[in-house]
């Protein structure tokens, strides 16, 4: 590694990667986004919002960003599949679409290869594509941008519930040296529609792994969007994303980000609520150990009348992991009788672990009701005597107390299905015993 | 079944404790009383296994082992039962989940199998009954919301599920209504027998007309200064503290 390397040297050195990836000459929208990747640059560390995300540092130290040799077959992949829950499945391996580990049985769901949609020039998804992201204000979209090559269209038709949730699962094979993914996502929901997506994320194989993904949400009039994000692979991914999502009149969104094992997430979600009735619920439980990273961008944006949000993120931090989390919350100058709500509660379990949180409410409408709140704290030594001193062990009183901390986000899922499937990684990650 | 000896315990560099000597044999009752702040939750905590004090001198044993040695948890299921005087409240931990792992982990440790769903459930019920405690309570989290009497009813039910050898209740009288008051004593008095003993902390007599002791203690400034029969609890509540203080200061 040498001495001297700054953020320059890394952002000239993910340039000159994405043009030996992609002709980025061929077609002007690459072209214009790798000039704003290299005008912004890999946010160095005074970036204000990245202060306490060395993502410079971090890509530099793990990343060579040169061509690496391809992989092997991937062996089974079963192993990565959530068990007991019927849903259509979608797999993305090293980015690339999966036809054969795939199954779509589902009629009333759309689903399509976003880059052949586009290339295609499907109506919906040229009408959506790229318009709701900030592409030209952040480096890693306008990298993401410049560098997509696949990713998942999914349109949902006016009126149609889609019963089955999408499993999409995006699988690294890191056997052979270290992988770089840049997938784009695309979901449309159709008035009164209703549809519920579960991302996850795995990898096989030793070798580091950076994705940078860019998901686009359009939920219109009336229509309901239940997202769900796992986040549980081994401790050599690393990973940023950004999910954009854009409501209409008297939507309905429901977000879950479960952040578990990974070497350094950072993940940004975005609601633009551009309607009137909206109800939007964003949760988030990151139990951390080791040295993970964790990083919880959020942004509500209120740019109408009587709508309502509510955010709650909770986190448990173990030996020398870090956490970050920060929600912004904007109540333009016309949305009134807006109630816009955030509360993110930690738990440091070590003098090691950390956690910088920052609640910034920028408000410009008078007649709101807005209200944050965010706590630190070690495990209550009161109430853990309390338990022991009815006989229950140490190590089982602080599984019940955490426990019953995780719980609180846990029980807002509310597909019976998944949130079986959660509690049981959570109460192994907890070590439940009773 | 518990001998304690010259103790002294102390919490952030203020010793509380300055000398305790207490023995308390099966089948027998104990009343403490004494001034606010004289260290008699302290030493409730203390023997139940507190962490935060630090034990400066002197020695416990209960049924013949090293109290002192033992963690909390290893204290309880050994048999020692404390009513909180401020029980905690837990956010998120269900009463019966909780109630639950608690006595399995006691079962174990005394070598019955742990009970299953309807077992428990069963003499839940029956110990619910015993207290009059409301099943409506324990469908909530651990303590949270509880008024001060409901609180204090709770710790009596745990106490019954769990049948301690050693019970110290801490003001258990404290915040409970005059039938409550009736209501806890009796459920104390039924698991009374002579193979335990109970020993409580209280300000008043009333109390000690339902749970009657075999021999009360003022405690004062971390201190048993006097010992009696139940008559000095009666002495106290006419004559209140000072004489014995008089005594103490001239001693
Ligand atoms: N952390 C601490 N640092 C200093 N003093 C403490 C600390 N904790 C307790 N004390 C003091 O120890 C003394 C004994 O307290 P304790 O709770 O045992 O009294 P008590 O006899 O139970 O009183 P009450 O009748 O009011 O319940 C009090 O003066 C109290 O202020
Ligand atoms: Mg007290």
């Amino acid at each position: 590694m040498s001495v001297l390397t700054t953020d320059k040297n890394i952002t000239t050195q993910i340039a000159s990667f994405i043009k030996q990836k992609v002709n980025v000459d061929a077609d002007p929208i690459r072209k214009e986004a790798l000039e704003d990747f290299e005008r912004l640059g890999i946010p160095h560390a005074k970036h204000e919002e990245y202060k306490y995300t060395p993502i410079a540092r971090v890509l530099e130290k793990n990343f060579s960003f040169t061509p690496s040799p391809a992989s092997g077959p991937i062996g089974s992949i079963d192993q990565f599949f959530i068990k007991g829950i019927d849903a259509d499945t979608i797999v993305f391996i090293d980015g690339v679409f999966s036809k054969d580990h795939s199954k779509i049985s589902s009629s009333d769901v759309k689903v399509l290869n976003l880059k052949e949609a586009i290339d295609s020039k499907n109506e919906i998804a040229l009408q959506h594509f790229g318009k709701y992201a900030d592409f030209r204000n952040d480096s890693l979209s306008a990298w993401n941008r410049a560098a997509w090559t696949e990713g998942v269209f999914i349109h949902v038709a006016d009126k149609v519930s889609v019963a089955k949730p999408v499993i999409i699962y995006h699988i690294t094979n890191a056997t052979d040296g270290e992988v770089t993914a840049f997938n784009r996502n695309l979901f449309v929901v159709g008035k009164s529609a209703q549809v519920t997506i579960i991302e996850k994320y795995d990898s096989t194989g030793k070798a580091n792994h950076f994705s940078n993904f860019v998901t686009e949400v359009v939920v219109n009039e009336n229509a309901g969007f239940e997202h769900y994000s796992i986040q549980n692979d081994q401790n050599n991914r690393f990973q940023r994303n950004l999910t954009q999502i854009y409501q209409k009149n008297s939507s309905r969104v429901n977000t879950y980000t479960f952040t578990l094992n990974g070497k350094f997430y950072r993940n940004n979600l975005n609601l633009i609520l551009d309607g009137e009735g909206i109800e939007s619920h964003m949760y988030g439980l990151y139990l951390l150990n080791g040295d993970t990273l964790a990083d919880n961008h959020t942004v509500v944006d209120h740019m109408k009348p009587n709508s309502f949000s509510n955010e709650l993120y909770k986190g448990i931090l173990d030996d020398s992991s870090k956490g970050v989390f920060n929600g912004k919350i904007y109540v333009r100058p016309q949305a009134q009788k807006t109630n816009a709500y955030q509360n993110n509660r930690n738990v440091l379990l070590t003098d090691t672990a950390s956690i910088n949180t920052k609640p910034q409410l920028e408000i410009w409408a008078d007649d709101v009701k807005c209200s944050h709140g965010c706590t630190t704290g070690q495990i209550d030594e009161e109430a853990l005597f309390y338990l022991q001193s009815r006989g229950i062990n140490k190590d089982t009183a602080r599984a019940m107390m955490l426990y019953a901390f995780a719980g609180d986000v846990v029980d807002h899922v509310p597909n019976e299905k998944m949130k079986e499937y959660i509690d049981a990684l959570i109460s192994d990650r907890l070590h439940k015993d009773f | 079944m518990l001998s304690i000896k010259n103790l002294q315990a102390k919490i952030d560099d203020k010793q509380i404790l300055n000398g305790i000597n207490l023995e308390v044999k099966a089948g027998e009752v104990h009343a403490i009383m004494g001034p606010n702040g004289s260290g008699k939750s302290t030493l409730a905590s203390v023997l139940a296994g507190r962490e935060e004090y630090e034990i400066l001198e002197g020695e416990v044993t209960f049924q013949g082992k090293d109290l002192l040695e033992l963690s909390p948890d290893e204290r309880a299921r050994e048999g020692i039962f404390l009513a909180f005087q401020y029980p905690v409240e837990i956010p998120g931990v269900s009463t019966i989940n909780f109630m639950k792992t608690a006595l399995n982990q006691i079962r174990t440790h005394r070598g019955q199998p742990a009970l299953d769903a309807v077992s428990f459930l069963q003499l839940m019920k029956e110990k619910m009954k015993l207290v009059e405690i409301d099943q409506s309570l324990l469908n909530r989290a651990l303590n949270e919301g509880f008024s001060g009497g409901e609180k204090k009813r709770n710790e009596i039910f745990q106490m019954a599920m769990l049948e301690p050898k050693l019970a110290i209740l801490d003001e258990t009288d404290s915040g409970l209504d005059i039938d409550a008051l009736k209501i806890v004593s009796n459920g104390v008095n039924k698991l009374r027998s002579k193979n335990n003993a109970v020993i409580v902390v209280t300000h008043y007599q009333r109390l000690l007309d339902y749970i009657v002791p075999d021999f009360v203690h003022v405690l004062y400034k971390g201190k048993i200064v006097k010992s009696g029969t139940k008559e000095l609890a009666l002495e106290l509540e006419a004559k209140g503290y000072d004489w014995i203080k008089d005594e103490v200061s001239v001693g």
